[in-house]
C-alpha cells in the first residue's frame, strides 16, 4: 500500500516544523514534505499539517500575515475538498486567520507565556484527528504559547457546542473543567476545535511534543496516527 | 493626489487587554491613582494614492478589512490626510 504524504507548511518563522516532521516520520506508511510558504503545489499531501512557531515574526497579529503566503491558497482550497488539515498552536491561529476555523486568540489572561504540560480532555472523539482518543480521555499535552486564549462571540461559542465542534478543553487532571485549569483563560476553556466538516481542526497544545516516552507523554501521538490510518482506509 | 491614512487597530472593549491592564498597574505603582481603563492598541500610517479622498479611503478600509485588523477582537478607525505634493 501506498504512504499517507503529510506536507508539513514551513513560514518563515516556523520553529516546530522538524518536530513535527520527526514525530510523524516515526509512524508507519508515513512520507513527509516540507512546503514552504511560497509554494503553489502541496506536491501530493493528503494531509495538511500547520506546525507552531512565529510565522512572519507574528509581526502585525498571531498568523496574520501568514494567510496571505502562496501556500495558504492552495491549503484553503485543499481543505475546501475535505482534506485533513491540522493547525498546532500558530498553526490554529493561522488556521483562524484564514477564516478556516472561527474565532481568534488573544493574550493569556495572566499575561504570562505559558509554558507547560497540561491536561486536555477529548471531547469528540468522532473526527479524523481524534479517532484514536476515548470520549472524555484527560490527555497530558505541553503548551507554549503567550497568545492562546481562545475567544468567540457566545453565539458562535453556542453553534461549536452544538455542533460538536470543540474537540478539546482543558481540564483538571481528573477531567473536571475549571477555571483554574483553564490558565490562559479560554472561553468556555476551549483549547482545540474543527471546522463544520470535521476535516480541519486547530489546536494550541502541540500533540508532536508529546509523542514518545522520553518527552514525558506520548498522548499527541494517536492525533497523527489517527489522521494517517483514516487515509489508509 | 495623495493622502496620508492615519489608522487606529483597538480591541474590541468587550476583549480582555492584558497589557493595558500591566502599562495600568505599573501607572499604579508610580502613584497616578486618577489613572484607570488603558487600553493599547495599534498605530498605522500610510501613504495612498487616489482621485480622491473617498479613493483613498476606500482603499484604507479595504486593508483594514483584510489585514490590518481582525474583526472578531478589533475595531479599526481610519483618518485621512491630504499630502501637499511640495513637501
Amino acid at each position: 500500500m501506498a504512504d499517507v504524504t503529510v506536507g508539513i507548511v514551513v513560514f518563515p518563522g516556523s520553529n516546530c516544523d522538524h518536530d513535527t516532521r520527526y514525530a510523524l516520520d516515526s509512524l508507519p506508511d508515513v512520507t513527509t514534505r516540507m512546503l514552504w510558504h511560497n509554494e503553489h503545489d502541496l506536491r501530493g499531501s493528503d494531509i495538511v499539517v500547520l506546525p507552531g512557531g512565529f510565522s512572519y515574526g507574528d509581526y502585525l497579529r498571531a498568523g496574520s500575515i501568514a494567510k496571505f503566503s502562496p501556500v495558504m491558497r492552495e491549503v484553503v482550497a485543499f481543505a475546501g475538498r475535505g482534506n485533513p488539515v491540522l493547525g498546532i498552536c500558530n498553526g490554529f491561529q493561522v488556521l483562524l486567520e484564514c477564516g478556516l476555523l472561527e474565532g481568534a486568540l488573544t493574550k493569556n489572561r495572566d499575561k504570562k507565556f505559558i509554558c507547560r504540560h497540561m491536561h486536555v480532555k477529548v471531547v469528540n472523539n468522532r473526527t479524523i484527528f481524534t479517532g484514536l482518543y476515548r470520549k472524555d480521555e484527560v490527555l497530558s499535552l505541553p503548551v507554549a504559547h503567550g497568545e492562546g486564549n481562545y475567544y468567540a462571540p457566545p453565539e458562535t461559542v453556542d453553534m461549536l457546542e452544538q455542533n460538536d465542534r470543540i474537540l478539546f478543553r482543558y481540564c483538571e487532571p481528573d477531567g473536571r473543567v475549571s477555571d483554574e485549569a483553564n490558565l490562559n483563560g479560554s472561553v468556555s476553556a476551549i483549547a482545540g476545535i474543527s471546522n463544520r466538516e470535521k476535516n480541519v481542526v486547530g489546536l494550541m497544545p502541540h500533540p508532536e511534543r508529546a509523542s514518545e516516552e522520553l518527552l514525558g507523554s506520548v498522548d499527541g501521538r494517536r492525533m497523527f496516527e489517527g489522521a494517517v490510518r483514516h487515509m489508509l482506509r | 493626489m495623495a493622502y496620508k491614512a492615519k489608522i487606529r487597530v483597538t480591541l474590541r472593549p468587550s476583549i480582555l487587554d492584558v497589557q493595558g491592564k500591566a502599562v495600568q498597574h505599573a501607572l499604579e505603582n508610580l502613584g497616578y491613582s486618577t489613572v484607570d481603563s488603558v487600553r493599547i492598541g495599534k498605530y498605522i500610517e500610510m501613504r495612498i494614492e487616489g482621485e480622491d479622498s473617498g479613493e483613498a479611503g476606500s482603499v484604507a478600509e479595504d486593508v483594514c478589512r483584510k489585514l490590518l485588523a481582525n474583526p472578531v477582537m478589533e475595531d479599526y478607525s481610519i483618518e485621512l490626510e491630504k499630502i501637499n505634493q511640495t513637501d
